[in-house]
C-alpha cells in the first residue's frame, strides 16, 4: 500500500521532470527559477536597456517606479537621469495652470502614450498592453514572452496572415499586430554583450519578469527559512504526538 | 496556541518533559518571528516613504516674505527673515523661555527659517504667515485655537504650548534651493 | 469523563474570581481538555481544525489587505498592485489570503468526503452536517466575491457569467440581476457591494462554526468505525492526544500550503486575472476558480438555462437530505463493500467534473487520431452519475447491502489506533 503510494508519486514526479526539461529545448534557463532562484542583475540591466530603446515606444511601463531601477542596480544618479528624459503633466501651480515638469525618481515610469485612444491611433486600432506584469498575465509566462519575441518568422506555404499583422509561432492564431521589434544589433548594450535577437530577449524578460515580480528574491529567500523552520517544527511536533500517544499503550 | 508543555497522564508525574518544553519554545519563536510582517504591513509603504522630502526653491521669496510647502501631509513654515526680525530673535537668547534654544542653533543660515508649522500645544497651524494674521506680541506667530504665542524665531513665549516649534530635517543644496527630509 | 455535578472550585483565586462570573475555565476544561473523543481517529479527523485554522488565517490576511485596498473600479487592481510592490510584506499577506482561500477549499473538501465516508451525517448528526453545508455555501459565496475584488479581467467577467444565471429565475429574474448589479452591468456599485459583503460573510462563517460544533459537542465526533463510544474504555481526552495530533497536523498541512505561497504562488491562479478588467473584451476562456470547477460543469452540462442553475445548486441541496437518501444504519464505509467502491467512483466522478469544467464544452478530447469524445457529452455523462449515485444508488445499497460484521465497540476493535 505504502510503496504503491511512493511509486505512483515517483511515476508522477519523474513525468513532471521530463516535461520540463523537453521544454526546456530552446528555452533559456531563467536565472529566477527554482527554488534558490535570483535577478541576475547584469541581464536585467540589458534588459531594462531594450525596454527602454525599443520596447517604451509603443509599451508602458505603469506600476514600475523608476526608483524601483535601483534594485536591479542603477545608480541614484542614473536613476534620476532616466526619470528627468520624460516630461510629467503636473499642477495646478498657484497662478491654477497645468505645467509639465521632468520626471523624477518617485514617478511611475512615464508611458508612451496619454492614453489608449492615443496608443490605439498610433498602433493600427491595436492597444500595445502594459507590460507591468506582462509575464504573469501570459500563459507560459517568461517562456510564452522569450518564444514570441524570438518567433517572428516568414509564413509557412499557404498560411495567409491578414494585412497589417505578422506571422508568429508562438502567439495564439499565429497572427500578431505587433511588428517584429528585435533585429540584431537594434541595442548596443551599455556592457558590451552582443545584442542578438534571443540575447535581447532574453535579457528583456529577465527584466520584465523583475518588473512583474520584483519580490521575487526576498520571497524565495523568506520561503527557504521558512519551510526549513516549519519541517523542523513539525518534526519536534510529531515527536510530541508519538510521545504523548505512547501513553495509551 | 503553543502551548505544547503538557502534563502526561501517568499520576504522579509532574516533570516537564525535555521535548514538550523544546518544542513550545521553538513553536513560539515562529509565532512570534510569523508576527512581525503582519505589523510591520501597517508601517509607511514604500511609495510613501519615497515621498518622505521635498525640495523647495527659495529664490522667489523675497526678505520679509514667509511661504509654507507641504512635507509629509504636514505645514512647513518658511520666513525670509529681515534684519530686524533676526536681530529681535538673538536679542531674546537668554530671555526667560519655556523651552530655551539659542536662535543660531534653530537655523542653518540666518535670514531663513524654517519650521514645522504644528502648534506644540495640541496641533493647530499658528496664524503669521500671511501679513494680515495677527502675529502676537513678539511679531513671530500666534496660534488662535488656545493663545499660544512664538517669537521671530519659532520659540514658545506666551501661552499653553510646552515647545518651540520643531525644525525639520532639512539642507540646503544649493544657496536658495533646500531639501526638507 | 463529562463533568460531574460537583466539581472542585478552583484553587487559584483569580481563577475562582473571574470563574464565579464568567466560566471560561470551566467550559475550557470541559470542552477542549476533558472531552471525550474516541480513541481510533485517524489523521482524516484532522482536517475540521485545519479548516479552522484556515479560516482564522484568512480573516487576519484579510483585514491587513483591506487596509491597503480600494474598493473603485479605476483604483482596484492599482491598489492590489501596490499591496504587491509598495506595502510592506504586502506581497505575503496578498499570496497567503490567495492561496489561501484555495487551501480552507481542500481543507473543507476533504473533510466533508470523510464525512461521506464514514457516514457522519447519519442520525444523530444530521444537523451537524446541514451546519457543515451551509458553511460551504457561505464560503463558496464569499470566495466569489472575493475573486472580484482584484478587478482583473477574470474577476469582471466571472462576475457578469455568475450574476446574469439569476435572470433564469422566472419573472422576477432580470429585476433580481439589476438589483444585484446595482447597476446595468457590473460595475463600481457592484464591486463595491461585493467588497462590504466579502468582509461581512467571514464572520458569518465564524459564527456558524460556533454553532458547528456545539452541534459536534453535543452529538459527539464520529469515528473509522461507526460504531458509537460504548464507555470510558473507548474514548480520550482531546488534551493532549488530540490536541499533540493537531498540532502536528497543522505542522504537515503548513509545510504544502507555504510551499505553495513562498514557491509556486501562481500555481492556482488564472493568468488573465493580470489583466486589469475590460468590459469591452471577452476573454477566450472563462474559468473559475479549481474549487468552483464541478459546479460549472454541472451547470454547462445542461442545455436549458434556468434547469442548469437548478442543477447547480441542486448538486449541493441535494446533500442536505442525504441522510434521507442512506439509510443504512451501518455508518462507516469499512464495513460497507458495496458502498466502499460506489464511494470512490463518487470520487473519481467529482474529479472528472472539475476537468471539464476546466475545459470548455465544445473541445474535443482526443483517444486517437479519429476518435473524439466532446467535453460536453463527458460533462453530461458525469453529471448523471453524480445525481445518479446520491438520488438512486445510495438508496439502493442502503436497501440491499449486505455489510460486514461490525465490531462490538471501539476498544473490542484491537484499540484501534488512529
Amino acid at each position: 500500500m505504502r510503496g504503491q503510494r511512493i511509486l505512483t508519486l515517483a511515476v508522477l514526479g519523474a513525468a513532471l521532470f521530463a516535461r520540463a526539461a523537453a521544454a526546456a529545448d530552446d528555452l533559456p534557463r531563467w536565472s529566477f527559477d527554482g527554488v534558490f532562484g535570483s535577478y541576475d542583475r547584469a541581464a536585467a540591466k540589458r534588459g531594462f536597456q531594450v525596454y527602454h530603446d525599443v520596447c517604451s515606444a509603443c509599451h508602458s511601463l505603469n506600476l514600475v517606479y523608476y526608483r524601483n531601477l535601483q534594485q536591479i542596480g542603477f545608480t541614484e544618479d542614473e536613476v534620476k537621469a532616466f526619470a528627468a528624459e520624460k516630461q510629467v503633466n503636473d499642477g495646478p501651480n498657484d497662478q491654477g495652470e497645468m505645467y509639465q515638469r521632468p520626471g523624477r525618481p518617485s514617478d511611475h515610469i512615464v508611458p508612451p502614450f496619454a492614453n489608449e485612444q492615443q496608443a490605439r491611433m498610433a498602433n493600427n486600432g491595436a492597444l500595445p498592453p502594459d507590460l507591468s506584469v506582462i509575464t504573469k498575465a501570459r500563459k507560459g509566462g517568461p517562456d510564452y514572452i522569450y518564444s514570441v519575441l524570438t518567433g517572428f518568422v516568414d509564413a509557412p506555404e499557404g498560411v495567409k496572415v491578414p494585412d497589417g499583422m505578422f506571422y508568429n509561432t508562438a502567439f495564439p492564431g499565429h497572427a500578431i499586430a505587433m511588428p517584429p521589434p528585435l533585429v540584431d544589433g537594434a541595442v548596443t548594450f551599455a556592457d558590451g554583450t552582443n545584442a542578438t535577437v534571443p540575447q535581447m530577449a532574453a535579457d528583456v524578460v529577465v527584466f520584465l519578469n523583475w518588473a512583474a515580480e520584483p519580490e521575487l528574491e526576498a520571497r524565495k529567500k523568506l520561503g527557504v527559512q521558512v519551510l526549513i523552520f516549519l519541517v523542523l517544527l513539525t518534526a519536534m511536533l510529531y515527536a510530541v504526538k508519538r510521545k504523548v500517544w505512547s501513553a495509551l499503550h | 496556541m503553543a502551548d505544547q508543555a503538557a502534563k502526561t497522564e501517568a499520576p504522579g508525574e509532574t516533570r516537564r518533559d525535555f521535548l514538550y518544553l523544546a518544542t513550545a519554545t521553538v513553536g513560539a519563536a515562529g509565532v512570534a518571528a510569523a508576527l512581525w510582517p503582519f505589523i510591520d504591513s501597517m508601517n509607511p509603504a514604500a511609495d510613501i516613504r519615497a515621498l518622505s522630502s521635498t525640495e523647495v526653491d527659495l529664490a522667489p521669496v523675497a526678505v520679509g516674505q514667509r511661504i509654507t510647502v507641504k512635507w509629509q501631509g504636514k505645514p512647513i513654515f518658511i520666513d525670509h527673515r529681515p534684519e530686524d526680525e533676526i536681530k529681535r530673535a538673538r536679542d531674546d537668547d537668554n530671555a526667560d523661555l519655556r523651552d530655551p534654544q539659542k536662535d543660531a542653533d534653530r537655523v542653518k543660515k540666518a535670514e531663513w527659517l524654517v519650521m514645522v508649522g504644528i502648534c506644540t500645544h495640541l496641533g493647530c497651524i499658528p496664524g503669521g504667515q500671511k501679513p494680515t494674521d495677527p502675529r502676537g506680541d513678539w511679531g513671530g506667530w500666534f496660534c488662535p485655537c488656545h493663545g499660544s504665542v512664538y517669537d521671530t524665531s519659532g520659540r514658545i513665549r506666551k501661552g499653553p504650548a510646552p515647545r518651540n516649534l520643531a525644525i525639520p530635517p532639512y539642507e540646503f543644496t544649493a544657496d536658495k534651493m533646500i531639501k526638507i527630509g | 469523563m463529562p463533568a460531574p455535578a460537583a466539581v472542585p472550585p478552583p484553587e487559584n483565586a483569580v481563577v475562582r474570581w473571574i470563574e464565579e462570573r464568567l466560566p471560561i475555565f470551566g467550559f475550557v476544561k470541559h470542552h477542549l481538555r476533558d472531552y471525550p473523543t474516541p480513541r481510533n481517529l485517524n489523521y482524516l479527523w484532522n482536517f475540521g481544525s485545519i479548516a479552522g485554522v484556515m479560516l482564522v488565517v484568512m480573516i487576519v490576511t484579510g483585514v491587513l489587505l483591506a487596509m491597503q485596498y480600494t474598493a473603485n473600479v479605476n483604483m482596484a487592481f492599482d491598489s492590489v498592485e501596490r499591496i504587491m510592490r509598495d506595502v510592506n510584506y504586502g506581497w505575503l499577506l496578498r499570496y497567503l489570503h490567495m492561496n489561501g482561500g484555495s487551501f480552507f477549499f481542500i481543507a473543507v473538501y476533504i473533510h466533508l468526503f470523510r464525512g461521506l465516508y464514514y457516514g457522519s451525517y447519519k442520525a444523530p448528526r444530521e444537523i451537524l452536517w446541514w451546519l457543515g453545508l451551509i458553511i460551504l455555501l457561505l464560503m463558496m459565496a464569499t470566495a466569489f466575491m472575493g475573486y472580484v475584488l482584484p478587478w482583473g479581467q477574470m474577476s469582471y467577467w466571472a462576475a457578469t457569467v455568475i450574476t446574469n444565471l439569476f435572470s433564469a429565475i422566472p419573472w422576477v429574474g432580470d429585476s433580481i440581476v439589476t438589483w444585484l448589479w446595482g447597476g446595468f452591468s457590473v460595475d463600481n456599485p457592484t464591486l463595491n457591494r461585493f467588497y462590504a459583503l466579502h468582509y461581512l460573510l467571514p464572520f458569518v462563517i465564524f459564527a456558524v462554526v460556533f454553532v458547528h460544533l456545539w452541534a459536534l459537542h453535543t452529538v459527539k465526533s464520529n469515528n473509522p468505525l461507526g460504531v458509537e463510544p460504548k464507555g470510558k474504555q473507548d474514548t480520550i481526552p482531546f488534551h493532549p492526544y488530540y490536541t499533540a495530533k493537531d498540532f502536528f497536523g497543522f505542522g504537515m498541512f503548513f509545510i504544502v500550503y507555504l510551499g505553495v505561497v513562498f514557491f509556486a504562488p501562481n500555481l492556482f491562479s488564472e493568468p488573465d486575472n493580470y489583466i486589469q478588467a475590460n468590459p469591452m473584451v471577452t476573454p477566450p476562456h472563462i474559468v473559475p476558480e479549481w474549487y468552483f470547477l464541478p459546479y460549472y460543469a454541472i451547470l454547462r452540462s445542461i442545455p436549458d438555462k434556468l434547469l442548469g442553475v437548478i442543477a447547480m445548486f441542486g448538486s449541493i441541496l441535494v446533500l442536505f437530505v442525504l441522510p434521507w437518501l442512506d439509510r443504512s444504519p451501518i455508518k462507516s464505509g469499512r464495513f460497507r463493500p458495496i458502498f466502499k467502491q460506489l464511494f470512490w467512483l463518487f470520487v473519481v466522478d467529482c474529479v472528472v467534473l472539475g476537468w471539464v469544467g476546466k475545459n470548455s464544452p465544445d473541445a474535443i478530447l482526443r483517444i486517437s487520431d479519429t476518435v473524439g469524445v466532446p467535453f460536453l457529452v463527458i460533462g453530461r455523462i458525469a453529471t448523471a452519475y453524480y445525481f445518479g449515485h446520491l438520488l438512486v444508488l445510495l438508496p439502493l445499497i442502503a436497501a440491499i447491502e449486505k455489510p460486514k460484521p461490525l465490531p462490538d465497540s471501539i476498544s473490542a476493535a484491537s484499540g484501534g489506533k488512529g
